[in-house]
């Protein structure tokens, strides 16, 4: 079957946009086909600074016949209704349709067969549709031309055909370009025009022209050849995923070099040097595998082979380089006078956000909630407190105003360098922790109190003014705030009760619960469980929150969630689980017939059956006994109390028939099946559990 | 004997226009190669700017559907960025280069990598790459896409292809080059320090360096635009300019039927005052007299001013009327 290649050469494609490009090219065309009823083999496609290229194999030459049948009006409908049938289905007498019947008798069915297209012609429409479609983050008209792309695209090449013969160019026209069988090389090493037939000699004719077309593929070579000159030099190389990527985005054809700066800016933060070299000139840093640290030393990555062998191109990036780290080494210097007490009287003028007021009091805010959960995370109270006052003061230095993504790490090493104390210190660059899913969580108790204060107040504040995240929308980050306090809490074993933190409503606490829902499932955690445990903060119907019992000491639902999920694997777990959901049942029915709820105590005198006894000691036992073990916070115990349980209950059903002829005695086993319920609350709402 | 010492002369004085040792011979290279090509080469407009987009010959001439090519150089003052002489390459007053190419031609990428080799750039030798880069001036209500050209990591022209300017759309749309020449003479002359450029390509007693001709001034405007620059005179001077560019703008329309806009007499005139306004903002940002908030507001202003001469200037006849 026949294979589709398609280029789309245009001036340089920004690198960020280019996968997502190459993915929407191979999405759009493969849909269309499929639509239109070419079903393909596989296809792929790939980006370089330059170009998008797809390849589509085993594509059917022809699209399959399809015969449509239309129901049509009665034979002997008026006039008019038949005229209107005729019309809809493009016949153009009554003698073209079919008579067929039915119960209500014969109609008339028009029987239309379209023949398939050929799939070239198909695609000469599917083609020039997806580029002026294609969505670009941004895009743009050049020219004199009305057509957008994301800078002017140049030319097009479009061959279909089959392995063995010679492929046929797909003809169609864009705004005067017309699709073909010729692209370009490299722009420098081989700006020549290249005809191409197939993908394999497309993809051959571009790598002997200084292309290479896979983006991974320039990706590894590059990843390689800068391990390999770092190691033949006694280094090591930084490794950096997301620069890699970029700059495989930048070059058709990766030529690594090195290139070295004075020793003497090794003074300023290593961080610096990666931030400085990295952001503005998309270089990498190497270290000492020894001792770790930085070396001064760069790897760049050239888009030519030069005829000098890239010493130019070396000596080039080594004096930008060397001006931008006496950038750097200027404002780390100049950073150093200033305390960092000194710069925070300009917080005042700062605006956080609109509703919340500044930063100066913002910061007021943190200070004073460090305050509060300093001694209940076990901090020193004046530690913490002078580790919040100072933990945004370097966002006003002139290091963290270029490189932003240092924040917290130069409050570090500025309030070390004015002798604060090593936690105050560790504290300003960890409060902002953990900032992703693979970020380390703080650990040391100074740490921790600030880290919490400033997500707390974060999320408290944006409640208050209803900022919460919506959808994908999550301007604020909010969700990854409220994530930061569940790891930090659980990470440390902290025992918090989120409700008596300052500011922390009902509301609020349900977010928390989500995020955690969220966490927890993600972590393998089966989600019923962890609503089966939440479900206990929210029993009353009412709506009011029984704050007693709600249910929010992370720490304690996590461990809840545990235990019950090991006793549900166990035999006593499962048959209670069918016990109790058993009793719920029966229970929901019957109080949905009497329309009344069967709750409160059984009446002792009431009880006939030695099995019916037997529960209701069973019960007040158990739910003693769990009680107790929830109160010492031991949830095994709970469970194995709950265990006790099974027997009577399975002896209950087993033996005792609930709707019993006399009514009060009825009653008063609904009640006794209630307060089944009732007692497993005390570790799960068992409702809630699936199975 | 006589016709020897012709050659030589003659080869030194080559030599001092030679863009890789003279600022003012690679001013002469880039403009000779775009007189070339066909651009008409225009002197720097006489007023204040930021930038060489500023030029009404960029501005204005990239509205309206009429083509246009025109090269210039362009001293741009950003008073903020004046560090009174000390740092090595920032300067409060600079030279742009700026090429304007509407409609921006098929082959414009080639054109700017050809102007690179008349200054002595190979291509064989040097990594050249288009890095992406938007453009977007707030205060023209202007946008475009395109790159920022470097040179073996060295940031040394952007190029833009205008999409929008003064809250018109550009159709045809214009090509627009910017060579930041000093960045670019640093490079060519290998040089660190932009005082030391050589201006004139001499290397005897009748050399003249950057620092020779700016250097004095960097250090008087500096202390001008930070420190001394009248703030009640700037604050009056928006104002005014303000209220005459709306002026001028109110006059010069040319009304048909009753209450209808048919034809501008004095865009230029009024862009004047626009782009005095923008100028006068600039200095008092640098004052540090101006509040965030406030900010946003004088931006606005000068905005509104451009638009209004950007549809005044599209009722005129280089507008396309």
């Amino acid at each position: 079957m026949p294979d589709l290649l398609l280029e789309l050469f245009c001036e340089e494609i920004p690198a960020r946009m280019q996968a997502r490009a190459a993915d929407d090219l191979r999405k759009m065309i493969t849909d269309r086909l499929v639509a239109a009823g070419l079903v393909y083999e596989g296809a792929k496609a790939f980006a370089t600074p330059r170009r998008l290229a797809l390849t589509v194999h085993g594509v059917p030459a022809q699209q399959p016949d399809v015969k449509e049948e239309r129901k049509g009006p009665k034979v002997g409908a008026p006039e008019q209704a038949i005229a209107g049938f005729l019309r809809a289905a493009g016949l153009t007498s009554i003698d073209q349709a079919k008579v067929q019947a039915d119960k209500k008798g014969d109609f008339y069915v028009a029987i239309t067969e379209k023949k398939g297209r050929a799939a070239i012609a198909v695609l000469a429409e599917i083609v020039p549709e997806v580029v002026r479609a294609f969505p670009w983050p941004k895009s743009m008209r050049w020219g004199s031309g009305r057509l957008t792309w994301v800078r002017p695209l140049h030319s097009i090449v479009a061959t279909f055909g089959p392995e063995t013969e010679e492929p046929e160019i797909v003809r169609f026209s864009v705004d005067g370009i017309d699709a073909g069988d010729e692209t370009r090389g490299h722009r420098f090493m081989a700006p020549g025009a290249i005809k191409v037939r197939r993908f394999e000699d497309y993809v051959a004719k571009l790598h002997d022209a200084k292309v290479v077309l896979d983006p991974a593929r320039r990706a590894e070579m590059i990843l390689a050849d800068a391990k390999n000159l770092a190691f033949a030099q006694g280094f090591e190389l930084v490794e950096d995923e997301g620069l890699l990527a970029e700059v495989s985005g930048l070059v058709e054809w990766p030529v690594v070099l090195m290139g070295s700066f004075d020793a003497s800016f090794l003074a300023i933060p290593g961080e610096v040097i990666r931030a400085t070299i990295r952001n503005n000139q998309k270089c990498f840093v190497l270290r000492d595998p020894q001792t770790a640290k930085l070396v001064n030393k760069f790897i760049l990555v050239a888009n030519i082979e030069a005829s000098d062998h890239g010493k130019a191109i070396v000596a080039g990036n080594e004096r930008v380089i060397r001006a931008r780290l006496s950038d750097a080494k200027f404002f780390y210097e100049t950073d150093l006078k200033t305390r960092l007490e000194d710069r925070l009287p300009k917080f005042e003028g700062i605006v956080f956000h609109e509703k919340l007021g500044t930063q100066g009091e913002r910061i007021a805010r943190i200070v004073a909630l460090t305050g509060q959960l300093a001694p209940l995370v076990g901090a020193d109270v004046a530690k913490a407190e002078r580790a919040a006052q100072l933990c945004k003061a370097d966002l006003l230095t002139e290091v963290v105003g270029e490189f932003p993504e240092v924040q917290g790490l130069m409050g570090r090493y500025y309030a070390e360098a004015q002798g604060e104390d090593e936690a105050v210190a560790h504290a300003i660059e960890d409060h902002y922790r953990p900032k992703g899913p693979d970020d380390l969580v703080p650990g040391d108790p100074v740490s921790i109190a600030v880290a919490l204060a400033d997500k707390i107040d974060t999320l408290v504040g944006f409640w208050a003014i209803d900022e919460k995240p919506t959808g994908s929308k999550d301007p604020y980050a909010l969700r990854r705030a409220a994530l930061g306090v569940i790891r930090i809490v659980l990470d440390n074993a902290l025992r918090l009760r989120l409700l008596k933190v300052r500011g922390v409503s009902a509301d609020l606490l349900s977010f928390f619960a989500d995020r955690l829902k969220v966490q927890l499932r993600e972590q393998g955690a089966r989600h019923d469980l962890v609503d089966a445990v939440f479900a206990l903060g929210e029993r009353s119907a009412g709506g009011t929150t029984d704050t007693n019992n709600a249910q929010d000491d992370l720490l304690m639902i996590v461990r809840r969630v545990e235990a019950l999920g090991k006793f549900l694997e166990t035999d006593d777990g499962k048959n209670l689980l069918a016990g109790v959901k058993r009793a719920t049942n029966i229970l929901r029915i019957e109080e949905k017939k009497d329309k009344r709820e069967y709750t409160g105590a059984p009446d002792a005198e009431l009880l006939q059956q030695a099995e019916e006894k037997a529960l209701a000691e069973a019960i007040a036992a158990a739910k003693k006994e769990a009680s107790a073990a929830v109160a010492k916070e031991d949830f095994a115990a709970a469970m194995s109390a709950m265990a006790k349980l099974r027997p009577k209950v399975d002896a209950f059903f087993d033996k005792v028939t609930v709707n019993a002829d006399d009514k009060a005695v009825r009653e008063n086993r609904l009640k006794l099946l209630s307060e089944i319920r009732e007692a497993t609350r005390a570790v799960a709402d068992f409702s809630k559990i699936e199975g | 004997m006589a016709e020897a010492n012709l050659l030589a002369s003659d080869r030194s004085r080559r030599d001092n226009l030679d863009p890789s040792r003279s600022f003012q011979g690679l001013i002469l290279a880039l403009q000779q190669y775009w007189a070339d090509w066909g651009c008409v080469i225009l002197q720097p407009y006489d007023m204040e700017v930021g930038a060489g987009t500023f030029h009404p010959a960029t501005t204005l001439r990239a509205l309206g559907p009429k083509p246009w090519n025109a090269a210039y150089v362009q001293p741009s003052r950003r008073p903020k960025d004046g560090r009174y002489g000390e740092n090595p390459n920032r300067l409060q007053h600079y030279y742009q280069f700026q090429v304007i190419l509407k409609p921006s031609p098929p082959d414009i990428q080639e054109l700017y990598l050809d102007s690179l080799k008349a200054i002595g750039i190979d291509s064989a030798l040097h990594d050249i790459r288009f890095v992406e880069d938007d453009w977007e001036s707030p205060t023209l209500g202007a946008w475009g896409l395109g790159w920022e050209c470097w040179c073996d990591g060295m940031e040394v022209s952007q190029f833009t292809y205008f999409q929008q300017v003064a809250g018109f759309e550009c159709a045809p749309v214009a090509g627009e080059l910017t060579y930041g020449l000093e960045r670019l003479a640093m490079y060519v002359q290998g040089v660190d320090r932009v005082y030391d450029l050589n201006f004139n390509g001499r290397d005897d007693d009748k050399k003249v360096t950057y620092g020779d001709v700016f250097l004095q001034a960097e250090r008087e405007y500096s202390r001008h635009n930070f420190e001394v620059a009248d703030t009640a005179m700037l604050f009056e001077q928006f104002k005014m300019a303000e209220a005459a560019c709306q002026k001028y703008l109110a006059a010069g329309w040319q009304e048909k039927d009753a209450g209808k806009k048919e034809r501008h007499l004095m865009a230029l005139p009024a862009y004047d005052q626009c782009i005095k306004a923008s100028h006068v903002f600039n200095l008092l940002d640098a004052r540090g007299v101006i509040s965030v908030t406030e900010r946003q507001s004088y931006i606005l202003r000068v905005r509104e001013l451009a638009k209004a001469c950007g549809e005044a200037w599209l009722a005129t006849e280089g507008g396309g009327q």
